[in-house]
């Protein structure tokens, strides 16, 4: 008799411990953000870490971003094939695949590319020296970790995302032209023009990058804070890296729908 | 002189528990203990790394749990520490982890950097390791490049966890003559965490050792060594039989 209440109370239990974790980690974002703004306004971060940083994370992204782009131009291009053929709308080939790449797609895949590259190693490298006290010799050397070694990467994050997703941008729109060719036999003179008649604008451009910065600001805060709070030794720091991946991409992917919903 | 006042820590356990605890200016004090006694979580509580839930931790005068962040700022520019696992930085090379603290607190000229740097691996027997990484050097060389670290701003404060763990008994010894060479050299306070009781024994002033979260002894070096309390007896000496 006495094993049914314990039965019932156990899920209860386990969803309010899971609500407390997931609600420590959301102000521990909150509080973090906080902290690295405040040093930004007071260019209080070491600005030597933030360019090795964008050199590290930004500079040796640039195959793997290169590669996503090229690709993620042709996939749209071979997507919209049949209905390009079945409406002889070769003309509006440039705009199709310009539109949802400039707004959507160039952002969102380079997004998790460097998720996946930069967030992930950003972690594993904050959880190893969590784990074997470098962030407490910092403080105990009376350097402030948040100005040496978190907000120089997280602004670094940010503005690779940013720089990135141009980039990206601009090489997805190379790819798709030339897949248009190889498929549709589509010239790249006449994608052009699909592109620039007026159906696209500088406010789509602006659409992608406005959530690129929005998914820097997930992937530095979440490979951050994770990587800072890891415990456990080398074990802690593979669950470390796993949350960070996994968050980002799931706040990225939420906070896309909202976004998609705001800027329309 | 470094001073604590009824200390207590707990965290799902009291670890540390009303420790009373003087170090007297110039010493070089020994805390000693088994496993898992609270003689790290000590000397992280004189940096003001982790705070007591009780008690006070009074250095040259001044109360640490009181020090607001600049304060605490000012207050670590005069402590050295060497970490259990050295705690080198790794993705900088020797000269940078050593020059580190130059750099980031007294922003010394570069070539004043470089010799201080140079100085300090001539003393700790790695000269030519500048452009050395953490990760290409043994135990021992990294354990000496983090005494480099800790000694290189002449703090007058210097805190040692486990300076000789993992290491031979020769470079072990070497070490610890080191540490006590600096330490003449500079007349600075060092409190000194090792269980390497053989060697740490023949450089301490005085000795304090740590027993659950107690500090159950404090005395010069002679003391601990013909200590009544039959526990200290015990551990100082490494015998088997005994209330240990």
């Amino acid at each position: 008799m006495s094993a049914e209440p314990s039965s019932a109370a156990s899920p209860l239990a386990d969803l309010a411990q899971r609500s407390t974790e997931w609600l420590s980690v959301v102000g521990g974002f909150g509080v973090l953000f906080i902290e690295i703004a405040r040093r930004t306004l007071r260019r209080d971060f070491d600005r030597q870490e933030f360019l090795r940083n964008l050199y590290r994370m930004g500079i040796k992204s640039m195959p793997i971003v290169t590669v996503t782009a090229l690709f993620t131009g042709g996939i749209m291009v071979i997507q919209a094939a049949p209905i390009v053929q079945r409406y002889g709308a070769y003309g509006l080939l440039g705009w199709g695949a310009g539109f949802g790449t400039l707004r959507e797609i160039a952002p969102l895949l380079t997004a998790l590319m460097i998720n996946g590259r930069v967030g992930a190693n950003n972690t594993a490298e904050l959880g190893t020296m969590a784990v074997t006290e470098q962030v407490d010799a910092l403080r105990a050397l009376a350097i402030d970790p948040v100005g040496f070694l978190v907000a120089p990467r997280f602004l670094a994050i940010v503005t690779t995302l940013f720089l990135s997703t141009i980039f990206s941008d601009a090489l997805a729109l190379v790819g798709a032209a030339y897949a248009g060719l190889g498929f549709l036999g589509v010239e790249p003179a006449v994608f052009y023009r699909g592109l620039t008649t007026g159906l696209l604008g500088f406010g789509d451009v602006a659409h992608g990058l406005e959530k690129s910065v929005v998914f820097g600001i997930v992937i530095g805060l979440s490979s951050c804070h994770f990587g800072l709070s890891t415990k456990g030794g080398a074990p802690g720091v593979g669950r470390s890296v796993n949350a960070t991946v996994v968050a980002s991409a799931a706040g990225i992917f939420v906070l896309d729908y909202l976004l998609s919903f705001a800027l329309s | 002189m470094i001073r604590l006042e009824g200390v207590s820590k707990s965290f799902d356990r009291a670890v540390l528990r009303e420790v009373d605890l003087v170090v007297p200016e110039s010493c070089l004090f020994g805390l000693i203990g088994p496993g898992a006694s609270g003689k790290s979580l000590l000397l992280r509580m004189i940096t003001g790394l982790m705070r007591p839930d009780h008690g006070k931790v009074i250095v040259g005068g001044n109360d640490v749990l009181a020090m607001g962040d600049m304060q605490l700022h000012e207050y670590r520019k005069g402590i050295g520490m060497l970490f259990q696992n050295n705690a080198l930085f790794d993705f900088m090379t020797v000269a940078e982890n050593i020059a580190f603290p130059l750099r980031r607190l007294f922003h010394l000229p570069e070539s004043e950097i470089a010799e201080r740097v140079a100085e300090r691996l001539s003393r700790v027997d790695l000269p030519g390791f500048e452009a050395r990484l953490p990760a290409g050097l043994s135990g021992g060389q990294k354990k000496r490049v983090g005494v480099a670290r800790a000694t290189v701003t002449r703090a007058p404060i210097v805190l040692y966890d486990e300076p000789a763990a993992g290491l031979d008994p020769v470079t072990s010894q070497k070490i610890f003559d080191l540490l006590r060479a600096e330490q003449r050299a500079a007349n600075s306070t060092v409190v000194m965490v090792s269980s390497d009781l053989d060697r740490l024994l023949t450089v301490t002033d005085r000795v304090g050792m740590m027993l659950d979260g107690r500090l159950i002894f404090v005395g010069t070096t002679d003391e601990a060594k013909n200590a009544a309390d039959p526990r200290v007896f015990q551990f100082v000496h490494g015998n088997v039989d005994g209330p240990l």
